[in-house]
């Protein structure tokens, strides 16, 4: 029986070997994947353009201003003409404008004076139609006010108006690095794209060019055409973990805080539970170009988009959330990011072993019911 | 000439329709993904779970925790009496965050006149957290301006004024649903007219194609014309479910929006040509097709600003179809771009199409002859 089965191992991995669309999918787009996530995408708004018109110049605008340009969050570019600021903005060039009105000293001097005269304003305006971004500068820009302010105040004897600040601690990712969270949860969309996509292409393929006919023809069982069929993709999906791992980790400074008995553990759980998904798909829709398609639809999307890899789940519809229940990847990214950021949560990792031990079962069951109604 | 393209077109839509495999595609998906894509692809922060450990319980951290649990941000607030329960609470990722009073934190604010209170945040999660931080700071102001008010004492006589153009609520989809415009555009138009010639291929029709009075160049256009309808018409579908069932301002020139819009579909159907040419069968065209998406809408400034990628790979954006027209889609939307103003962007893709449709002409000729 082993014999047989390592024959057929050796042919499948023949059969991806040469295949150029499987080897694509096995090797070179995982690695694309890690570049994007380690180089190219990332969601931190480091380096703010905002366009500064200084109309007046007091003391006190004088202190804000050198604090914008000081602060190691802006590009700070002068400029006089607001309408080509304006356009500069629209057209994204900067991210931000502000602007001190040739009335700040005035109106300073007068709310001085009188309480219930408005104060003098700074207008800080934001590009509205990239909200993250906005949202982004307008926090650093108020965080460079609040030092400011609290200079102004005690030159000017006034009360320090803010007797309540906070002191904040980002846990498990201290230098706010989106690339440390990113590229652990590319390690379950890697997974996917081998287990499931790849495992339910190649299958369909068999049974598209009869092929597996032809193989239930011979003397080999039906559990040893299914295990040789797993086998090779779950050594490629193992691979793949491995080469992620240690790309992230040596390449991309990622750090790995927890065991790599846990993620271990996790992985082989997930590679599990994607490989049932991709046989399911295979045997359902006997036909490549379906299974593609429904594999893309109910795996790979899902794994992207849901999953919480990089959109937060808990900022989306209720409904949204309620589906994401469903998908395994969702559990997996979240002990992705927990083992490489914080290390080795146990209760964390147990319950999501089990979870996914769950899935996988389940999905096993199914494709036991289903393959003795189509094979023999 | 003319009547023969026009009936080659005809034909190339009704098998596009009849076929149960292209029907899926071109239906099933973009629905799926329009619902998706429009709700779960957000950096917006909401429904955010909080942790507060108050071991003060002085006035001042009262109403401070109050203001907490009344902001709509903080929607699901957790009382913990203990640090160390909140703390395990955010490494197993049950809250986001943890606002903590220490227990002299009332004595000090009434004693010094100031005093601080500890925020910790999930880096796991940095960008919804530094999001977060970020209204927990304005909350802890504006306690701050009204503190200082009722106090005799003066405050400071500035303030900043802030102001969002064209998106003044910052509502996320205002953001993204446009961009959906372009990418499902993209993605339908692309799969019409890679599946088209492929299916061709596979089933030996193409040959025929041959024997017909139709020349090289009437094939082409017949071929890249059909893709183009289905980019316009999956285009605006979306637009239409933007207005009406988004209720996204439509503030730009119609006539820009479709100008930008027809140049982009056809670099795309040129892309398409070029892919499904090199391809033997409706499989392989379509891995291609999946192979070409997956970069082009990472690296389009979609999710991510392109501004934040590293210097060279802003570079190879340049050659992206999907990067102008998501500008000129945004543009129209939002910042009432007209005609004049999406020119600048709608050059690159002539420049592409030229391309794309070129390449694709010249490796169909070979197959041809």
């Amino acid at each position: 029986m082993l014999r047989r089965i390592r024959a057929l191992i050796i042919k499948e991995f023949f059969q991806i070997l040469r295949d150029p669309s499987s080897l694509v999918i096995a090797t070179l787009f995982p690695i694309f994947l890690l570049c994007m996530y380690g180089y190219g995408i990332s969601l931190d708004i480091k380096n703010l353009k905002v366009g500064l018109i200084a109309e007046d110049a007091s003391e006190e605008t004088k202190s804000f201003v050198f604090g914008l340009k000081d602060s190691p969050f802006f590009q700070v570019e002068e400029a006089k003409d607001p309408r080509m600021l304006a356009q500069k903005l629209t057209e994204l060039q900067i991210d931000a404008i502000v602007w001190i009105p040739s009335y700040f000293s005035a109106y300073w001097q007068a709310a001085m004076q009188q309480k219930e005269h408005p104060k003098a304003p700074i207008y800080v305006v934001t590009d509205g139609s990239a909200p993250n971004t906005a949202t982004f500068a307008q926090n650093y820009i108020l965080g460079a006010w609040g030092n400011t302010r609290l200079q102004l105040a005690k030159s000017n004897d006034l009360a320090v108006t803010f007797p309540v600040s906070i002191e904040s601690k980002f846990w498990f990712n201290e230098e706010l690095n989106s690339r440390y969270f990113l590229v652990p949860g590319s390690i379950a969309i890697i997974i996917t794209l081998i287990g499931t996509l790849l495992t339910a292409l190649m299958i369909a393929r068999e049974w598209e060019r009869g092929t597996m006919e032809a193989l239930m023809a011979t003397p080999v069982t039906i559990v040893e055409i299914l295990l040789s069929k797993l086998i090779p993709y779950f050594i490629l999906g193992v691979v793949s973990v491995i080469i992620s791992t240690v790309i992230g980790h040596y390449f991309f400074d990622v750090p790995l805080r927890g065991s790599v008995f846990a993620l271990s553990i996790v992985s082989f759980f997930f590679l599990l539970v994607a490989l049932g998904i991709g046989l399911l798909i295979s045997s359902t829709s006997k036909d490549q170009f379906n299974a593609a398609q429904v594999a893309l639809i109910s795996a790979f999307l899902p794994a992207f988009m849901l999953s919480g890899f990089i959109f937060e789940i808990n900022s989306m519809p209720l409904w949204i959330r309620i589906i994401t229940y469903l998908l395994p990847a969702r559990y997996f990214v979240s002990s992705l990011q927990t083992l490489f950021l914080a290390g080795d949560v146990w209760p964390l990792v147990i319950q999501t072993a089990i979870i996914l031990c769950g899935f996988a079962a389940l999905l096993f069951f199914i494709i036991n019911m289903k393959t003795k109604k189509t094979l023999d | 000439m003319l009547k023969r393209i026009i009936a080659l077109v005809r034909k190339e839509l009704q098998s596009l329709l009849r076929d149960k495999k292209s029907r899926h595609v071109l239906i099933f998906p973009p629905i799926i993904q329009l619902l998706i894509f429009s709700f779960a692809a957000t950096l917006d922060v909401k429904n955010v779970s909080l942790a507060i450990c108050n071991e003060d319980n002085g006035k001042s951290s009262i109403e401070l925790c109050q203001r907490f649990t009344g902001s709509p941000i903080f929607s699901n607030v957790k009382y913990y009496d203990r640090l160390k329960n909140a703390e395990e609470a955010l490494v197993r990722e049950k809250v986001l965050a943890i606002l903590h009073f220490d227990s002299a934190f009332s004595s000090r604010l009434s004693g010094d006149g100031h005093s601080s209170v500890q925020m910790i945040l999930d880096g796991r999660k940095s960008n919804s957290t530094q999001v977060i931080l970020g209204y927990a700071q304005r909350i802890i102001d504006r306690y701050n301006e009204e503190r200082v008010e009722l106090s005799s004492t003066g405050s400071l006589p500035a303030a900043i004024i802030q102001r969002n153009w064209f998106n003044p609520n910052l509502i996320y989809q205002w953001f993204t649903v446009p961009g959906l415009v372009a990418i499902l555009g993209m993605i339908t138009s692309l799969t019409a007219t890679s599946l088209s010639v492929a299916k061709e291929k596979e089933l030996g029709t193409f040959d025929q194609l041959l024997v017909s009075p139709l020349t090289p160049l009437e094939i082409m256009i017949g071929k890249t014309v059909p893709g183009i309808i289905v980019g316009l018409v999956e285009a605006t579908i979306i637009l239409l479910a933007g207005i009406f069932l988004f209720k996204i301002p439509f503030t730009g020139s119609l006539l820009a929006f479709y100008t930008g819009l027809t140049i982009f579909v056809i670099a795309i159907v040129g892309i398409g040509l070029f892919l499904s040419s090199i391809s033997a069968t409706q499989q392989g065209a379509f891995m291609k097709v999946f192979f070409f998406i997956s970069p082009a809408i990472m690296l389009s400034g979609f999710a991510t600003p392109i501004a934040n990628m590293p210097q060279w790979m802003q570079q190879v954006t340049v050659i992206n179809p999907l990067k102008y027209f998501l500008i000129i889609a945004r543009g129209t939307f939002l910042k009432e771009l007209t005609l004049i103003d999406i020119m600048p962007y709608t050059v690159p893709m002539v420049w592409i199409s030229l391309f794309t449709l070129s390449a694709a002409t010249y490796f169909f000729r070979r197959k041809l002859s």
